[in-house]
């Protein structure tokens, strides 16, 4: 019986703050994957972007990891890992990947499992690190200087992409309008959300602001910690370090 | 719109009549009508989507500064609604439960569900409002606001002072109103031949209202314009533009289990806990109550019969 590999699934983003959208895309991609029958996903990673990425309206990163780790204990495969934003600046997405995968090769370096009866589906092979996003991100890929195309060569050949369908997103599309893109498109899995669930933090931003409520769209324990903070507040005033560019 | 709170003097200087401008001073809370967002339906299961319509419904409600949203009611179908892949109502009404154990102000009724026949949603409408009444009558100074714990401490409170003091919470302005809170779905189902009795239809935007959360730039209003019945209540039926595209359907939630799919973060964790205990949703119940004719359908179709034989 073919092995399974082992897959971990690093989503990057400003997580400003997360929502269950968010979420939800690991749950999918995690489904869509083991439904190709290759891999095997063992762990999800959210990496909230750094600081001095200068987003608009991005509160300080402590405060964002603090809500992906609240948003997150009921998950038994999906952490946080605060290493990007604790960095002294922003930094490339494809150097994220590559911090992830040396760690992920020295940790199974590490595992030493003599043990002969190791059931099938938990492989010897490398895990393998993949981006996840969603449909939007790909279309950036397109916006000119946001992206090296040499990053989104080393992105789409040495890790892979999966990437979740998002409305009013043509992700073949953007592939096929892509020779990059085009060339690796092997590497990169599509996977489909069939229940539309539009929940932006841009929209949960504008809904805190205006006393609105956002419950159901992201946990509880995020929501009485954005409370408890005072974040997002419509008088503008960060109790965060962010930036209001 | 025509902007008949507007007037010009010669100059030219609109100004506004003197009532719309209280309208746009903050409304003092004892002037507000007090409201109960009630929503029937399957639950089957409860989803993160039906949550949100009430969240919705009462920042919309509130916003007005006409009402104050004291209560949201969920009420579950009874079985003999008989609709396909319809599970039996306690497990629906745990889940439901489960849903909204960290929610102040969500309840779940279970009166509909244990009736021994269907109920039409205007008898369940009446049962609750009637229900109001009572509770109004036997609690002349009690608010039903149990929005914070606090206010509810302060209620008990006061009922050790024996002496008649001026109540603290906001004077209402009577028995709370009760609303039907609900999904386009609904509104759109009102056009499905013998699944509504118009004059069914015609008492709840009548004597009830309804709160109708939609999809930005549905048919809704069009729906409406289209109903001599809807247009002529219109002033009693709001509709709740929905910004964030949340189609997180019980039956899309039912054919990703069946497919081993993930529901998670679409359901609240509770719920996802208890269907997968208890395996609730397979091929096996999607297959309930298949080939039998739903209970509206059956009883509207052989009363029309029944009172016109010929037919």
């Amino acid at each position: 019986m073919k092995n399974r590999i082992p897959v971990v699934l690093l989503a990057c983003g400003s997580f400003n703050p997360i929502t269950n959208m968010h979420l939800r895309l690991f749950e999918v991609a995690r489904d869509h994957l083991h439904q190709t029958g290759m891999y095997q996903v063992i762990e999800g990673i959210i990496s909230p972007v750094n600081d001095s990425y200068g987003k608009k309206d991005l509160v300080a990163s402590h405060h964002r990891v603090a809500m992906a780790q609240l948003a997150l204990q009921t998950s038994d495969w999906i952490r946080v890992d605060p290493w990007e934003s604790e960095q002294a600046q922003w930094m490339e997405t494809v150097k994220v990947l590559r911090h992830h995968h040396n760690q992920l090769l020295k940790s199974s370096a590490q595992m030493e499992d003599p043990d002969p009866s190791k059931t099938p589906s938990a492989s010897a092979a490398l895990p393998e690190l993949k981006l996840l996003c969603g449909a939007d991100v790909l279309k950036t890929f397109q916006t000119p200087n946001l992206w090296k195309d040499e990053h989104i060569q080393e992105i789409v050949e040495k890790f892979g992409l999966v990437c979740v369908s998002r409305r009013g997103h043509d992700p073949k599309g953007y592939i096929l309008d892509s020779p990059i893109l085009r060339q690796f498109q092997h590497n990169i899995h599509l996977a489909r959300e069939p229940i539309q669930n539009e929940i932006s933090a841009t929209y949960i931003r504008k809904a805190l602001g205006q006393g609105q409520s956002v419950k159901y769209l992201l946990p509880d324990t995020v929501i009485a910690y954005i409370r408890d903070h005072g974040l997002y507040s419509s008088d503008g005033s960060w109790t965060g370090k962010g930036k209001i560019s | 719109m025509t902007s008949r709170n507007h007037t010009q003097d010669s100059s030219g200087v609109r100004g506004f009549h003197l009532d719309h401008q209280l309208q746009l001073l903050p409304m003092d809370t004892s002037e507000k009508t007090e409201v109960v967002l009630l929503a029937c339906g399957s639950f089957n299961p409860i989803t993160n989507m039906h949550l949100r319509l009430f969240e919705l419904g009462k920042d919309y409600m509130n916003a007005t500064g006409k009402y104050r949203v004291i209560k949201g009611i969920i009420s579950p179908v009874g079985d003999a609604y008989k609709k396909k892949g319809l599970i039996p109502a306690h497990h629906r009404i745990i889940m439901a439960e489960l849903a909204t154990k960290n929610s102040h102000w969500l309840e779940v009724d279970t009166w509909e569900s244990l009736q021994k026949e269907w109920v039409e949603t205007v008898k369940v409408l009446r049962h609750h409002q009637e229900k109001l009444a009572t509770d109004s009558c036997d609690h002349p100074q009690r608010s039903l606001l149990m929005d914070r714990p606090g206010r509810k401490r302060k209620w008990d409170e006061q009922k050790q002072d024996s002496s008649p003091k001026k109540p603290q919470e906001p004077k209402s302005t009577g028995v709370p109103r009760v609303k039907l809170l609900c999904g386009a779905d609904l509104l759109e189902s009102f056009n499905v031949p013998n699944l509504w009795k118009t004059e069914d239809i015609t008492q709840i935007v009548a004597n009830y209202g309804l709160i109708c959360i939609t999809r930005a730039g549905s048919d809704a209003q069009k729906f409406i314009y289209e109903s001599d019945v809807l247009w002529r209540h219109q002033s009693n039926i709001h509709l709740v533009d929905e910004w964030i595209t949340n189609d997180i359907s019980s039956t899309k939630i039912r054919r990703a289990l069946r497919r081993g799919q993930s529901i998670r973060y679409l359901v609240p964790d509770l719920v996802q806990e208890y269907i997968e205990k208890h395996d609730l949703y397979n091929s096996e119940s999607e297959d309930r109550n298949v080939g039998v004719i739903l209970a509206p359908l059956q009883r509207n179709i052989s009363e029309a019969k029944h009172s016109n034989p010929t037919a």
